[in-house]
């Protein structure tokens, strides 16, 4: 009890400590995506291969159904892994943005009866997401064992475009999470983004498809960024990155990114009295 | 020293909603509200905006004010509704207050609830890693306590067994053995305790009192008063909102049970076709209702004989203890057939019967006919409370021990020590 710091509760006043207690409560935050991580696969036969076989039959599908019969351009490498290499962003993307945006409402028991900072929960939901982004990896270097493919020094700014990702499903979460307390419309929104995004978003085919004009104006989807990011670091060679696009879609990930720990920080000490 | 905790002029507002049945609010509501109310300033833009008959302010909680000393164990009372959880949940930074300040010195741990966060696929030991960081230790810490918390709980077969399915009981005192080994500044503890077995109350009351002990302050919400009365040396009782009274456990407690009766008996008159009861009073007894365990108390109970009966009516006092548990009933000696008429009745308690603690005295009138029947004229269940107190003078044989003394009666007995001459 040497130190004893005075915390001060009073109506409005926004936490000073927030962010000391973050790190305070770090070890939560390891501890609640190790639980979802644990519990994920419990009473399961396979286990984490679930984790494997969810993504590889997914690029099966969608390397048969946009390769083979619509025989789209492949930018001259293995169509399998053009498409896994924006799968991998994909799916990140999409199971960090539904898990963070209902990881609110799923722990509404934690949140009316302890105090700790909110955050901790859609950002430890995300980790989890990444842990399986990392598994799925795997098949990737799977796939360039197999097709003898040889990625080139881009291959090092990959973890700079993983990073944009991370902005973006943590962007997108937190908007969600937080609408989610208050209007339960958002929990029909989610699968509703996912299911579409996958084909907005260049995941079974090659953004090069779309017309130069109508390029920018795609570009408004942040993922359109993330993932010819991804192509460009992982396929190397010829793949050339759209510049002013890809420049859109990142400061449109910065803005929901900024936007959406502003918007959390504001609605988040209401949550126990909404949830 | 200042004050471990202070409020000051606290106060929380909900919002109630009459209208709508949903607990969420539906975005489309939302949005036709907001539309109708842009067209109706549209149509009328100088009107004052009218109240919304559909919503209606709720304090849960209404300048509130008080400290806390360090190493109090405080007891916080009040009927359902009456804004205990409300308070918690403030001073636990779970909700923000509408109004007001609160300072807190130092770390707080709050268990509103045992077994927040369990996941009921995980371990116990996987579950006490989890519970133990939810409520804010650390990995290492936890580590430490981990052969204790184990002991404490008595799961040790159990460690590796999921805790979906362990037993209710199992389950509980896992949970509770977290909590309890938390070392915070502060401990806030809300009705948790009313599940588990009796032996494991007992422990958990034991381990809170340790808490205590150790300087540590503790803020404790039962509804049971015995519980609050046992582990707690002050109390705050709160009513609709407000704070009505906070003081000693004893006094608040009596505070709680009287606050409940007003509202009851507002109406209320005890009397039949025979007798009335007219009033009570306590002789021998200052305002504040205490009476010193060594001295005598008398119970003054006026009474009206309507008319003329066959038999006799009897007054009789009925004693419970502050958590609602009769004592003894005592009948008046010596009751002949009387008149019709108004009398007084008083019971004469002697000095050091009863221990510690408050009191409750219900005032009934019994008829008992020739014929062996009897019937009840009236009966106040709670009609008079009063409290004992220790001076703790020599005359308490305590020797200096200055703790509670279990016990609902503490009489003087004859003692006689005399050496063992072989």
């Amino acid at each position: 009890m040497t130190h004893q710091h005075t915390l001060i509760i009073e109506a409005g006043r926004t936490e000073r400590h927030y962010w000391r207690d973050l790190w305070r409560y770090r070890e939560l935050f390891f501890f609640l995506a190790w639980r979802d991580l644990l519990v994920r696969y419990k009473q399961t036969v396979i286990g984490v291969a679930w984790a494997l076989l969810r993504p590889f039959l997914t690029m099966l599908v969608l390397t048969l159904v946009f390769s083979k019969f619509a025989k789209l351009p492949s930018e001259g490498v293995p169509y399998p892994i053009l498409v896994f290499a924006a799968l991998l962003p994909w799916q990140f993307f999409s199971n960090a943005f539904t898990e963070a945006g209902n990881s609110l409402i799923s722990n509404a028991n934690m949140i009316s009866k302890v105090y700790f900072p909110r955050l901790v929960i859609p950002a430890s939901a995300v980790i989890v997401s990444f842990v399986d982004f990392l598994i799925s990896g795997i098949i990737l270097i799977g796939l360039m064992l197999w097709y003898g493919f040889m990625p080139g020094w881009r291959l090092l700014t990959l973890p700079l475009f993983i990073f944009v990702a991370f902005a973006a499903a943590m962007g997108a979460g937190l908007w969600i999470a937080a609408l989610n307390v208050k209007y339960r419309d958002f929990r029909y929104i989610i699968p509703f983004v996912v299911q579409f995004g996958l084909y907005v978003s260049p995941v079974g085919f090659s953004s090069t498809i779309v017309p130069e004009h109508w390029r920018v104006l795609y570009s408004l989807n942040p993922m359109v960024g993330v993932i010819d990011g991804f192509r460009w670091a992982i396929l190397g060679g010829d793949t050339q990155l759209y510049w002013p696009g890809f420049l859109l879609s990142l400061g449109l990930v910065s803005l929901l990114f900024i936007t959406s720990i502003f918007y959390f920080r504001k609605t988040e000490r209401g949550f126990a009295d909404l949830i | 020293m200042p004050p471990i905790i202070s409020v000051q002029n606290l106060g929380k507002k909900y919002i109630l909603s009459h209208q709508s049945k949903e607990r969420y609010t539906a975005l489309r509501d939302v949005m036709v509200n907001g539309a109708k109310r842009f067209s109706h300033k549209l149509r009328h833009p100088f009107a004052i905006p009218e109240n919304d008959p559909t919503h209606e302010e709720f304090w849960a909680l209404k300048d509130i004010s008080f400290d806390i000393q360090q190493g109090d164990r405080v007891g916080i009372i009040g009927r359902n509704g009456a804004g205990k959880s409300t308070l918690l949940k403030i001073l636990s930074r779970i909700t923000d207050p509408t109004v007001g300040q609160i300072k807190i010195r130092g770390r707080v741990a709050s268990l509103l609830e045992v077994g927040t966060g369990f996941h009921p696929e995980l371990t116990g030991r996987e579950n006490i890693y989890l519970n133990g960081a939810i409520l804010g230790m650390g990995k290492a810490e936890i580590k430490k306590k981990f052969d204790e918390i184990v002991a404490f709980a008595e799961v040790e077969k159990f460690l590796d067994t999921p805790v979906k399915r362990y037993s209710s009981g199992m389950y509980v005192r896992l949970a509770f053995a977290v909590a309890a080994h938390l070392e915070p500044e502060t401990l806030i503890v809300d009705e948790v305790l009313a599940v588990g077995d009796a032996q494991f109350q007992k422990k958990c009351l034991g381990k809170m009192e340790e808490v205590g002990k150790q300087g540590r302050t503790v803020l404790f919400v039962s509804h049971n008063m015995a519980m609050i009365s046992n582990l707690c040396q002050k109390g705050i009782v709160l009513e609709a909102g407000q704070l009505t009274f906070q003081g000693q456990i004893s006094e608040a407690v009596l505070k709680y049970y009287k606050g409940g009766e007003k509202n009851d008996r507002a109406n209320r008159t005890f009397e039949s076709k025979t007798a009335v009861l007219l009033g009570a009073e306590l002789l021998g007894v200052g305002n504040s209702l205490d009476v010193t365990i060594h001295d005598e108390l008398v119970i003054r109970m006026k009474y009206k004989i309507k008319r003329q009966v066959e038999g006799k009516c009897v007054p009789n006092f009925h004693f419970s203890s502050s958590d609602g548990g009769r004592i003894f009933v005592s009948n008046a000696e010596r009751v002949i057939a009387m008149p019709p008429g108004e009398y007084f009745a008083d019971c004469t308690i002697p000095g050091n019967l009863l221990n510690e603690g408050a009191y409750f005295v219900g005032l009934a009138l019994t008829t008992y006919s020739e014929a062996g029947s009897f019937e009840v004229e009236f009966f106040d269940q709670n009609a008079m409370t009063f409290n004992v107190i220790d001076p703790m003078d020599e005359r308490s044989n305590r020797y200096g021990y200055a703790g509670p003394v279990p016990g609902v009666i503490r009489p003087k007995l004859t003692w006689k020590i005399h050496e063992d001459i072989k």
